[in-house]
């Protein structure tokens, strides 16, 4: 397939994502992908592509890209102003893009990571089965530079005649509340440090990234010291340093470590978690089972 | 759900183990020895082999744990964790399987640290870990690196106090009860005592991408820094070859 589009701001961080490299974690690989997963497939939907196609994941700031050839695109999540060639264009519908033009995507107005999907998806060479940027490993695609050529697939050939799924999206809340399942070692932490975590208000802290949704607020206390022996670590665990504030695992988490689990956010919250920008308050509750 | 398998009235091989729940739809299983987690794992992938054990997305070992991660439902997990206390795990089986050979020039910067710490001469050490039958009981920190366990109590060693800001790809460490080999370039705090040149550990273009996974036996090679012929190994340079 020709090449599809050319990079013309890159933003801050401009990845290309698509639903990860699950089945891994044994090697030390993380499962990566989308970190608003429900956005991602809703662009990709928008198009008549699988849900499993790569869309640009972008970062508070957007990107801009050439179409080199015509295509169609959607953007999803974060919402955000979207022109070609400086027209304003349609967020959250399909947007054709001539060839030669621009497709801007803007800075979110609110949340963190737009989802652009295009015709047929980006096709970058997949690594273990996934076009997915994996930041922590460095496998998959590097994050978009200005300049940077990106191939598309064939575009479907049946596209929704009409958008029945491209429900305005309310943006994030003004408080991120995470349900979480405490365990599997909520048994390190004192009944006082779980009230803590229960009850106390936290922050998101500007080093919040795609590993992990870093926390700002008072520290859990321990129970026990010491290092926990390494052990598997779940996509939404709540990870507590020694420093005692909980790190939230995101999609390019490490797959092992040595801090204590005090319990994991269930994975239908953590899209959520992804749009939150940096000082947004966070409140955790217990989830239902 | 933290369950207590069959102490002391079953047979040897009844699972002696915690099961913690993980989120909704996983379980954490917890054994008493880094032997034991590793014929669980081993039983674990024979049970999906023949296709009996409950679908589930991940199966990730640790030190002496077992991560059962994304079953379709809460139920699936929570009946799996009540079954597993019940399980007859056969123990690990000898070293029948041949061991993956890694050759390593012993020129570590630790090499002579090491030697102090496990009280023997600094030639000593290649010869002490050349000797030591491994097995990759773990994987994590990147894709393709392996913890390594099988060196004697007497040789494990702390991690380095000043941990370094690069550690060269293929350089071999030393870490609490682990031997390792870094996949790339990285950040590192463990006592690296050689470089493993020939070895490639990771390559995504490979099948498969990664040359350790959990359960693979090593074995360390000499490699002598002044040319082939030295030690058991032979003259061609063959990256993680099997023999």
């Amino acid at each position: 397939m020709a090449d599809g589009l050319q990079t013309a701001r890159a933003g801050v961080l401009t990845t290309v994502q698509d639903l990860g490299r699950a089945g891994y974690a044994h090697l030390g690989v993380p499962r990566s992908g989308a970190l608003d997963t429900g956005a991602h497939r809703l662009a990709n939907r928008l198009l008549g592509n699988p849900e499993t196609a790569a869309t640009l994941e972008t970062t508070l700031t957007g990107c801009a890209v050439r179409a080199l050839r015509p295509t169609v695109a959607a953007v999803t999540g974060a919402p955000c102003p979207v022109t070609v060639d400086g027209r304003p264009a349609a967020w959250g519908q399909p947007v054709h893009v001539p060839a030669g033009a621009v497709l801007d995507v803007g800075a979110a107005t609110h949340g963190v990571r737009s989802y652009v999907a295009f015709d047929g998806g980006v096709d970058a060479d997949p690594v273990l089965g996934s076009r997915a940027t994996d930041l922590l490993s460095g496998l998959g695609p590097a994050p978009l530079c200005e300049g940077a050529v990106l191939t598309l697939g064939a575009p479907p050939v049946h596209r929704p005649s009409v958008c029945c799924d491209a429900a305005v999206w309310a943006g994030p809340p003004r408080e991120l509340l995470l349900p979480v399942v405490l365990g599997p070692r909520h048994d390190w932490f004192t009944p006082g440090g779980l009230r803590t975590l229960l009850s106390c208000g936290y922050r998101v802290s500007p080093a919040s990234n795609r590993i992990g949704l870093r926390l700002e607020g008072p520290a859990l206390e321990r129970a026990r010291e010491g290092e926990l022996a390494s052990e598997g670590m779940p996509l939404g665990a709540v990870q507590v340093p020694p420093e005692g504030r909980p790190v939230i695992f995101l999609a390019d988490h490490p797959t092992t470590g040595g801090y204590p689990v005090v319990g994991v956010v269930p994975r239908e919250a953590l899209d959520a978690a992804a749009q939150a920008p940096p000082g947004t308050p966070v409140r955790f509750a217990p989830a239902g089972a | 759900m933290r369950e207590a398998g069959g102490e002391g009235d079953a047979g040897r091989g009844q699972l002696r183990a915690a099961v913690l729940p993980v989120g909704r739809d996983g379980l954490l299983v917890e054994l008493g020895t880094a032997e034991e987690t590793e014929a669980l794992h081993a039983e674990l992938l024979r049970r999906r082999a023949r296709g009996t054990l409950p679908p589930v997305a991940e199966i990730v070992p640790g030190a002496t744990t077992v991560l059962l991660d994304g079953f379709p439902s809460a139920d699936a997990a929570r009946a799996l964790a009540a079954e597993l206390p019940g399980w007859d795990v056969p123990p690990l089986t000898g070293s029948a399987e041949s061991a993956l050979e890694i050759p390593v020039r012993y020129d570590g910067p630790d090499l002579a640290d090491v030697a102090a710490l496990w009280g023997v001469a600094e030639d000593e050490v290649p010869r002490i870990h050349t000797a030591a039958a491994f097995r990759v009981a773990f994987c994590g920190f990147a894709p393709g690196f392996g913890y390594l366990t099988g060196l004697d109590e007497r040789y494990h060693v702390p991690r380095r106090a000043d941990p370094r800001t690069r550690v060269p790809a293929g350089a071999v460490g030393l870490a609490g009860p682990y031997t390792g080999v870094y996949p790339r370039s990285s950040p590192g705090g463990w006592q690296l005592i050689g470089t493993a040149p020939e070895t490639v550990l990771w390559d995504a273009d490979r099948t498969p991408a990664a040359l350790l996974a959990p359960g693979t036996r090593v074995r360390f090679v000499p490699l002598d820094p002044d040319g082939p012929g030295h030690g058991e190994r032979g003259a061609g340079p063959a990256p993680g070859r099997r023999p």
